[in-house]
């Protein structure tokens, strides 16, 4: 607007007696525009740090809370092979994945068992098929055993292929060998600490990729286990059996002629496998798979491994809202695990119940508090701020204590024979606990807008409609309350989006029928650790308080927001 | 107004049935506590009737009838019930010896206007009894709180030695037991030493943007109001649940770092919104002059411009130190053992041990929050001083 103003007088003056000059003798307009630039550059410079600080402690941890709620790459991370065989398999089709699925997941899992990622992405698929998590716990204490057949077949045939020494003088490069001999030598004598020095980075031998390279593949992902994992070189264990059963495939695979013209280390022993490999025992990965636990042999479970293979999911969201996604798009869950829809339910609800009962409680004392002549009003005052400047736990505590059944209502109850000592009403942890004690926390939040709105209106109307013959109710109804209602609104919308969101109260007084949804998120990122739903329903949450606050702005104006009067 | 009211003499048709009417109420209460509460109505209705007619057919001297009316209920309390049913019966003499008076003399209508009718008057006081019933459901609770936090029992309720103000059902022992925890006074030193560094970051940026954003020409001033403001919109468990995620992904969560800026964060709207509202009365030729007559911007800032939105500042520190020692939603998420504070550890004593002495500490924040009302009002009061002093 500023901007505007001053280009058009600018511009103005520039008709009628050329440019305007300032004291320093360039044009007016640009040495106005130039000290506006500064004035708005000195305003940014004095809000910038605090924009950077909120950015980095609130907006960032919001933004990750977002991301999360969609973020799903553990699948296709712990399993990069097998989502990417499992790309042509028809999840209805009601038939098994083949078996270069099950080679693949055999190649995942032995390596996330190695590196124990094999639970975490059980416990992930758990949220959304149960008995998931055991399937992998089961699977990944016997993966290791897997390859063994092959192992000591080879072993059977030469001695050498199970020394480390041998297999490493097979697969990695001389040089390595040398780094890794020096780095040992240093590591032994404690002269480096082998967490600060990692080992040298593992070098393929010359060629070798090329004759086997299944078999490299899985030693190089050995030697760099060893190297991260286990702070040593690749010649100081015997390798996987996973590499035995690449061997084993490899072998398979490779041409007599190839096999012929390697000459390398360990030239004879390989030959001499080759010539071997066809008669060798073997065994079906999947049979492995299915006798270790039969749930491998579930099409439910595939099903569920194929749907959140992608990396990023709607997968969270829909649980939050109840339902599933399943092989052929969203289903709802089954009626008795529908417990988000109740749960966001009862939340509006008793929101809800909090905000009228506000309403009722609060508009008597705005009233008597707008009209009462200034000093009472003020000493009344504290009667309602002291609540409001309480610690939320005092008041929470006190709650605890008046409402429990041994508690001080009850008590006087029974002292006045109201009720019998036997039945002493039930008032905490159900809803109602809820409800009486965030009523009175959020009632000081109530009366102060409404107190403000009513203050403006002026005594002398409901006189004057009094005057023109109104009964007393009908001047309150036609004349007053119209007027208080943005005070209402005010306040209903400031109680309710903070009732919506509250957790401290419920979760103390609030038992199991009386808690919100803030408990449950609370319970997802503590208890059962499944974060990224407790992303997905707070962002729920927040995208209604947004929309709620969006209104509060209309209606009232954030600059309007007051504190304590 | 300079109408005179003359109160109108009340006959005993009205005084007696309404002084009857509140006697059989109280009766009622007095009554089932001893065991009849139909006998309780009867008894209290009779007597306050006879009370009634006996005050308004014997001109007797007020004052002097009251105190003797007091003193004879304090008495049958005192034989009733100990000490408690004195107090009590002082309270109900009191009363009941005024009110007949109250109502006979017609002075219930003195402070309103002569033209209402007898409905309205009914309605004003019915009005004015509903409005105190609220603000005892308002206070009742902090108040219970404080005689209770001195029960010499494990109990969350009132003993009977303690309703017979006997001396032995009072004890200090939950304080002590808060002054020598382990537990509680860790808890303590931490709230004590969060909360001073979340105020003092979130004061002194909160302050430096908040005359920024005072400026005449702000570019984008409602998306980066909004963003400032967001911490207090966004509900607790949320920020909780953000800062947890995003804080163990960058290894603040369960550091004291971590506490104190999640603190620092969600204390910043109350100063911004404190002291933006201050600077909205702030006299902008003040500067302009002390720029004048040769001061540099930092001088204006800490001679001029300081000294006026002080109250403001101070006012804005205290809601974001309030925030922060009060919190615990945040500090739940964000902190781990180490970090745990006063509410914190009374959250958890709430929710598996529950020991009196949260009611201990619980009076104690009362206290403190009262401290801080006072402070904050006679801020209010400085800083609308200042401001009428300033031109403009």
């Amino acid at each position: 607007m500023a901007d505007a103003t001053n280009t058009n007088a600018g511009a103005h003056a520039d008709d009628a007696t050329g440019p305007v000059l300032a004291a320093d003798g360039s044009p007016l307009k640009s040495s106005l525009n130039k000290a506006l630039r500064a004035q708005k550059l000195r305003a940014l410079a004095l809000i910038a740090p605090l924009l950077i600080f909120v950015m980095v402690t609130f907006i960032a941890p919001i933004v990750d809370m977002l991301f999360r709620s969609v973020e799903n790459q553990i699948v296709s991370e712990t399993l990069p092979r097998t989502v990417a065989e499992l790309g042509d398999w028809d999840a209805t089709s009601e038939t098994l994945p083949d078996d270069d699925v099950y080679a693949a997941l055999y190649y995942d899992l032995f390596i996330a068992a190695e590196y124990k990622n094999h639970t975490r992405l059980g416990s992930r698929l758990n949220y959304e098929q149960t008995g998931m998590s055991s399937m992998f716990r089961r699977v990944g204490r016997n993966v290791g055993d897997f390859g063994e057949l092959y192992l000591d077949q080879f072993e059977d045939l030469d001695e050498r292929w199970d020394e480390e020494a041998d297999w490493a003088a097979l697969m990695a490069h001389p040089g390595y060998l040398e780094d890794a001999a020096e780095w040992r030598d240093n590591r032994d004598a404690d002269r480096i600490d082998p967490r600060d020095t990692p080992a040298p980075r593992f070098r393929l031998a010359p060629g070798i990729a090329d004759l086997l390279p299944q078999t490299a593949q899985a030693y190089s992902q050995y030697a760099e286990f060893m190297r991260t994992e286990e702070q040593e070189t690749a010649d100081e264990d015997q390798p996987w059996t996973l590499v035995d059963t690449m061997l084993y495939n490899d072998l398979m695979a490779a041409s007599e002629a190839d096999i012929a013209a390697y000459s390398g280390p360990m030239a004879d022993a390989l030959q001499a496998a080759h010539a071997a490999v066809p008669e060798f025992e073997t065994a079906t990965l999947k049979e492995l798979f299915i006798e270790s636990d039969d749930e491998w042999a579930n099409l439910d479970n595939w099903a569920t491994i194929k749907v959140y293979a992608p990396n990023y999911t709607s997968g969270y969201f829909l649980t939050a809202v109840d339902m599933k996604l399943g092989p052929d798009g969203m289903v709802s869950q089954p009626e008795d695990q529908q417990i988000y829809g109740l749960l966001f339910k009862r939340t509006l609800f008793m929101s809800m119940a909090i905000t009228i009962s506000c309403i009722l409680l609060g508009y008597p004392v705005a009233w008597l508090l707008a009209n009462l002549p200034m000093r009472s009003a003020n000493l009344l005052m504290i009667l309602v701020l002291l609540p409001f400047w309480t610690s939320l736990l005092v008041r929470t505590s006190a709650w605890k204590v008046m409402l429990q059944q041994q508690g001080v209502i009850n008590d006087v109850l029974v002292w006045l024979g109201v009720v019998g000592d036997g039945d002493r009403l039930i008032m905490i942890n159900n809803q109602f606990g809820t409800i009486v004690a965030m009523t009175h926390i959020l009632l000081p939040f109530m009366i102060l807008p409404l107190y403000s709105v009513m203050q403006t209106i002026p005594p002398t109307y409901l006189r004057a409609a009094k005057s023109l013959g109104a009964t007393p109710f009908t001047a309150f109804w036609r004349v007053y309350f119209p007027q208080s209602v943005p005070g209402i609104g005010a306040g209903s919308i400031l109680v309710f989006i903070l009732a919506i969101g509250y957790y401290i109260t419920p979760e103390i007084v609030g038992g199991t029928s009386g808690t919100f949804i803030s408990n449950r998120i609370a319970y997802h990122i503590s208890s059962s650790l499944n974060w990224g739903l407790a992303a997905a329903l707070g962002t729920i949450l927040l995208g209604a308080v947004l929309i709620l606050y969006w209104a509060y702005d209309r209606i009232v104006g954030i600059d309007n927001v007051k504190l304590g009067g | 107004m300079a109408t005179v009211i003359t109160l109108k003499k009340q006959p005993y048709s009205f005084v007696g049935p309404v002084s009857a009417a509140a006697g059989g109420f109280a009766g009622l209460f007095v009554g089932t506590a001893q065991g009849s509460g139909l006998l309780g109505i009867i008894l209290g209705a009779t007597l306050m009737a006879g009370l009634a007619y006996g005050l308004m057919t014997l001109d007797l001297p007020r004052k002097t009838v009251r105190l003797g009316i007091a003193a004879v209920f304090a008495a049958v309390g005192f034989l009733l019930s100990g000490p408690m049913g004195l107090i009590i019966g002082a309270l109900f003499g009191a009363f009941f010896g005024w009110f007949p008076a109250w109502l006979a003399d017609g002075k219930y209508r003195a402070s309103l206007p002569p033209y209402l009718t007898a409905r309205e008057v009914l309605w004003h006081y019915t009005f004015r009894i509903i409005c105190g019933l609220i603000f005892f459901f308002l206070i009742a609770p902090i108040v219970v709180v404080m005689p209770l936090s001195f029960n010499a029992e494990n109990f969350f309720t009132f003993t009977p030695e303690m309703l017979r103000l006997d001396p032995d059902g009072y004890s200090l022992k939950h304080y002590q037991d808060f002054f020598q925890s382990n537990d509680w006074q860790a808890a303590l030193r931490n709230s004590l030493t969060i909360a001073p560094v979340a105020t003092l970051l979130s004061v002194s940026f909160g302050t430096l943007a908040a005359i920024g954003l005072s400026q005449p020409h702000v570019p984008f001033r409602q998306v980066i109001m909004a963003i400032l403001i967001s911490p207090m919109i966004v509900p607790l468990i949320i920020s909780a649940a953000g800062m947890y995620f995003f804080y163990s992904r960058i290894g603040l969560q369960g550091t004291y770092l971590g506490v104190v800026l999640a603190h620092a964060a969600l204390g910043i709207p109350f100063v911004i919104i404190t002291v933006t509202a201050t600077l909205v009365g702030f006299d902008r030729s003040l500067t302009r002059a002390a720029a004048n007559m040769g001061a540099n911007p930092v001088t204006t800032f800490f001679r001029v411009q300081m000294p006026l939105i002080l109250p403001g500042v101070i006012s804005g520190g205290l809601f974001a130190f309030i925030t922060s020692f009060d919190e615990v939603v945040v500090v739940l998420f964000v902190g781990s053992a180490s970090q745990k504070t006063l509410p914190w550890q009374m959250f958890i004593g709430l929710r598996e041990q529950i020991s009196p002495t949260i009611l201990a500490v619980a009076t104690i924040l009362v206290c403190l929050s009262i401290a801080l009302l006072t402070t904050l009002e006679l801020l209010r009061r400085r800083s609308e001083r200042l401001r009428g002093m300033s031109p403009g």
